[in-house]
């Protein structure tokens, strides 16, 4: 099945890529905007049928690699069911 | 219908009666991609080749000349240099950070092909002004390129320079120039000798970037679509090449390799038929084995791709295990994609079907060569008429409109963002006149300066090219290294324009000239033509970079940064008329281009490069007088080193006449400087002293507070 | 004896040679070791040297701290033997949870490569352990992700424990907003625990007056006073 990681930078910990891109939109006169955060996204294509187990593993995978839970967040979508 | 095959990728009818003749048939689609791609002009050289044969290119320590991957220059003890340049300018044009970021990458893989561990790069750039928003863009995403895949790969960036005008704003050049270091038997050379041995695909896998005009072969009709079909952006990737550069110079030191070629332009098609015809032998090549990124690949695709991070070794099928097992201890992909055979015909088999069988030796040495007509611009004579004018007052405030020119004030905005200390070998770091690399265990550095000035050579191709060489040549002896060896990215507008072929055949001859009179080899250079946006050209820009050795090179060696209060500020060099044009003050100031730039005096030059060498070794400051003059030249050493200068009236302060630098001299060593530069010949004059907070111009004073804040924020008050 | 260090070699490491040469300078039997190497036995201490391990993809250090040698690192931290990471190496030991905080990109997202000073918080650690409080040196930083970040309590615990070794100043030995290039959280530019301290700027480059400073040896000598007698 497809699933979506999206993983963003914890609000306590600075983010000079998401405090530049604010800038640079209310600089384009969005002054509309408040904070912006920049994160990252990993599409996986991954064996298994059932979505409670992939979600438990895919969770795992977020906590050991594709996040640092020093500094981020991360959630888990299932996009597409096997 | 729609134009012949051939005329879609760029072939003249002529040079495809020609692909006839010596295939002796008509040629299948695969070989008209080769043809097409290997004699397009980059490839070729073509317009440029009947030119670059007047360079003279021996000395007793070349050891590869002209024609190679790099040039390799011999620096004694069993040490050898390779030097290359090339350039990515329509690349970064397009997509600023891929585009000089892949430059990079392919530069550092040719010095890689000669042997050599690539030690260093040098980053020429020209962009439009910093005042256009789209400029501000391409010259930050290009710097950022450089950085993010230079600093990654873990090549220190060193140096380089930088212009902006106006023609500059369609068509920035980036060039890119690196240095490799060697003993003498890592040398390898890209020949695929030896009958039975096997051509091992190394690095990344094969898409379909940058497929040039063969892209139009990937789809099966020929429709009026075919022309959307734009060749894709290169990606770098800087951790490949990394692992990869590991890699091979692992199979160099344990001998694993007979011959080995980088994949650049025409990817596999160019690296297959250039080890083979290099070698005297043929190929047999079996596309279905190269490890692919796209699995839906053509043959012409796959023989043009321009995929990075890959090169093809030759190795003998005894050390095959052992090559593998390299690349699989480096991580780095490898397939065997072909065998060396006797008698010279490069046979390529794709799905068990044959797509190309011609001479392999044909891509490169049938290919056309052409003498296009030359023409003297027009309005030349109207430029050289005009006299430029002397400047006389409002010094202070000429001077510190320079200081802001972001071409002149401090560019440490872009040096502190490379990595420009890695290996431990950089003792003059960027933005001095020369970067200085010392050979770690030796009495050995090794200095470079890339010089380029695209005004003076609109005003006079011939005398502009001359002085570059003379003025890189200069630059590299300040820093106590004689001149050893030259290479040139010659950046021109549309050679189908007579006046630009006139122009690029002055170069030629202007570079020469100055080449002889100096002894220098012209090791190496790359042709980048048709830079020209809307039918307008660039100025003539020939970007030349010197070598230097210096041995044993001066501990400590000179600096910006060392005058102090006290110190004599000594002019060496002749002086005659104040030379004004193609000058920063014509351009910053005036805001004109014109006059004709005084000749290079040889044998003055000479004695000048000569004086810098010996004192270099006796005083803190040596400086070359060039763009803004005395007046900046001076300011640049009080800036740095903190102190005021005071410069005597009557000084040509913006005048930019050649073979001039300037020397700080501490009163205690006044006499041993004289007597080095006794034996030099050089003349000198003492044209004022270090003193106090100010810089005092004749009669005119500008604070060196000012002139340093001006300095320092000429580039950072436009980028933000 | 000489005492013999491990430095770690991933793949896209760049600093390894540079920091074996300034500890052969110390007079160190320093040598490279492969990340797929299982075993530091023999070795008194181990660098993880600067560069861009594993591409930096992912996130920096992310991919690294799985290599095989990380399981003898984090067993040389718990015996209590020297470990020190530089630069990428700090940022490796960071993701590995060897040291406290992570390294996030620099305040004004430009490479930052020169010259910085830095001011000896901390005589505690094996990266400052022949230093004075209140040292200041002047040593070369060369990083993207630079800009040290840790929550606000592992921060305090980190001051209060003699954890935050280093800290960027100017040339006065004065520590501010102005005087910190990459926007480092308290100005941190080096932090320790046990036995394990990690730095961004890269002492191994300043070891030779030549190189414009050699600072860097105050550092480096703390790390080889601190070794102890190899064992096999």
């Amino acid at each position: 099945m497809k699933v979506r990681v999206e993983i963003t930078r914890r609000a306590s910990i600075s983010d000079p890529e998401g405090t530049t891109v604010a800038r640079g939109l209310r600089d384009l006169g969005y002054d509309e905007v408040g904070e912006v955060h920049m994160g990252r996204t990993i599409h996986l294509d991954i064996a298994g049928d059932d979505p409670d187990a992939v979600m438990d593993r895919v969770d795992e995978m977020c906590r050991r690699l594709l996040a640092n839970p020093v500094i981020e967040d991360y959630v888990i979508t299932v996009e597409e069911p096997a | 219908m729609s134009e012949p095959l051939h005329r879609q990728l760029g072939m003249t009818d002529d040079e495809y009666d020609h692909v006839v003749e010596i295939l002796e048939r008509e040629p299948l689609d695969a070989e008209l991609a080769m043809y097409s791609v290997m004699w397009s002009e980059h490839c070729s050289y073509k317009s440029s080749r009947v030119h670059l044969r007047r360079f003279p290119s021996d000395a007793p320590w070349v050891v590869v000349g002209p024609g190679e991957n790099a040039g390799v220059v011999d620096l004694g003890d069993g040490w050898l240099a390779a030097l290359r340049i090339e350039s990515h300018n329509h690349p970064s044009f397009v997509e600023p950070y891929q585009g000089a970021a892949t430059g990079v990458g392919g530069i550092l893989r040719d010095i890689l092909t000669m042997g050599a561990r690539p030690i260093a790069v040098w980053d020429p750039l020209r962009f439009g002004s910093l005042d256009d928003a789209h400029n501000r863009y391409l010259f930050d995403g290009v710097v950022k390129g450089i950085a993010g895949y230079g600093n990654a790969v873990g090549v220190p960036t060193v140096g380089g320079e930088i212009e902006f005008d106006d023609c500059y704003a369609g068509n920035p050049l980036v060039n890119v120039m690196c240095l490799g270091l060697m003993k003498r038997e890592q040398l390898v050379l890209s020949a695929a000798t030896g009958e039975d041995n096997l051509a091992v695909l190394l690095g990344n896998a094969t898409g379909r970037d940058g497929i040039g005009g063969a892209s139009i072969l990937a789809s099966a009709s020929f429709d009026e679509e075919s022309g959307a079909k734009r060749p894709s952006v290169q990606v770098g990737d800087p951790f490949e090449e990394k692992k990869l550069i590991e890699a091979c110079l692992e199979l160099f030191a344990r001998g694993l390799v007979v011959g080995i070629q980088d994949l650049g332009a025409a990817g596999i098609a160019c690296a297959t038929s250039e080890t083979a015809a290099n070698g005297g032998m043929g190929m047999n090549v079996d596309l279905d084995a190269v490890h692919l990124r796209e699995h839906d690949m053509t043959a012409p695709e796959m023989l043009m791709s321009e995929s990075q991070e890959r090169m093809l070794a030759i190795v003998r099928p005894a050390d095959l295990k052992a090559v593998l097992g390299v690349a699989d201890r480096w991580d780095v992909s490898a397939s065997i994609i072909g065998t060396v055979v006797p008698g010279g015909d490069l046979t390529i088999h794709h799905r068990g079907e044959l797509v190309a069988e011609i001479p392999a030796a044909s891509l490169s040495e049938d290919a056309p060569l052409y003498r296009r007509p030359l023409e003297r611009p027009a309005d030349l004579d109207a430029l050289w008429s005009e006299t430029p004018a002397v400047p006389t007052d409002d010094a202070a405030a000429s001077l510190l409109r320079l200081l802001d020119d972001p071409a002149i004030g401090d560019r440490s905005w872009i040096s502190e963002q490379y990595d420009h200390m890695l290996f431990l070998n950089t003792i003059v770091e960027p933005g001095h006149d020369a970067s200085l690399l010392r050979i770690k265990g030796t009495q050995k550095a090794l200095a470079v300066s890339t010089d380029g000035n695209g005004r003076r050579c609109r005003l006079d191709p011939r005398r502009g090219a001359a002085l570059l060489v003379w003025e890189a040549a200069l630059n590299v002896a300040v820093t106590g290294a004689r001149p050893i060896a030259v290479v040139d990215n010659l950046n021109f507008g549309n050679p189908e324009k007579p006046e630009i072929m006139w122009q690029f055949s002055e170069t030629v001859d202007g570079m020469s000239d100055a080449c002889r009179d100096l002894g220098l080899p012209v090791v190496g250079g790359n042709v980048s033509f048709y830079n020209e946006t809307d039918g307008i050209d660039i100025h003539p820009t020939p970007v030349v970079g010197v070598l230097g050795l210096a041995e044993p090179y001066p501990d400590p060696p000179p600096r910006l940064d060392r005058a102090e209060a006290g110190m004599a500020l000594w002019l060496v060099g002749p002086e005659g008329d104040p030379d004004l044009a193609g000058s920063a003050h014509q351009r910053v100031v005036e805001a004109r281009l014109e006059g004709r730039p005084a000749a290079p005096d040889p044998g003055a030059g000479r004695s000048v490069i000569e004086a810098a060498v010996v004192l270099a070794d006796v005083c803190p400051v040596l400086h070359d007088v060039s763009i803004g003059g005395i007046a900046v030249a001076a300011a640049e050493v009080a800036i740095r080193s903190g102190v005021g200068v005071q410069i005597d009236p009557g000084v040509d302060l913006f005048g930019e006449g050649p073979h001039r630098f300037l020397v700080a001299v501490p009163a205690d060593l006044a006499h041993d400087a004289i007597t080095a530069l006794g034996a030099s010949g050089a003349t000198h004059r003492v044209i004022g002293r270090f003193a106090g907070d100010e810089i005092v111009l004749g009669t005119e004073v500008v604070s060196l507070e000012e002139a340093a804040n001006t300095w320092r924020e000429a580039i950072p008050r436009r980028m933000g | 004896m000489t005492q013999r260090v491990a430095v770690v070699v991933f793949p896209g490491t760049n600093c390894e040679h540079d920091v074996v040469h300034a500890l052969d300078l110390l007079g160190v039997d320093a040598r490279l070791v492969f990340h797929k190497e299982t075993s530091l036995d023999g070795f008194a201490g181990v660098v993880l040297p600067g560069g861009f391990a594993h591409g930096d993809y992912l996130r920096t250090g992310a991919i690294a701290r799985f290599s095989p040698i990380m399981t003898e690192v984090a067993r040389f931290a718990e015996i209590g033997r020297p470990v020190l990471g530089i630069c990428n190496g700090f940022q490796i030991l960071c993701e590995a949870g060897l040291l406290p905080g992570a390294l996030v990109e620099n305040r004004d997202l430009r490479f930052v490569c020169r010259p910085i000073h830095l001011r000896v918080e901390s005589t505690g650690s094996v990266l400052t352990g022949s230093a004075a409080v209140g040292d200041v040196l002047e040593i070369p930083l060369n990083s993207y992700e630079g800009n040290y970040v840790a929550d606000t309590d592992v921060l305090d615990e980190l001051e209060r424990t003699g954890g935050v070794v280093l800290r960027y100043c100017d040339p006065g030995g004065d520590v501010s907003d102005a005087a910190n290039p990459n926007g480092a959280a308290r100005s941190i530019a080096g932090v320790a625990r046990g036995s394990v301290a990690g730095l961004m700027p890269h002492p191994e480059r300043a070891v030779e007056a030549i190189l414009g400073s050699a600072d860097g040896l105050s550092l480096l000598r703390s790390f080889v006073d601190s070794l102890t007698p190899s064992r096999v």
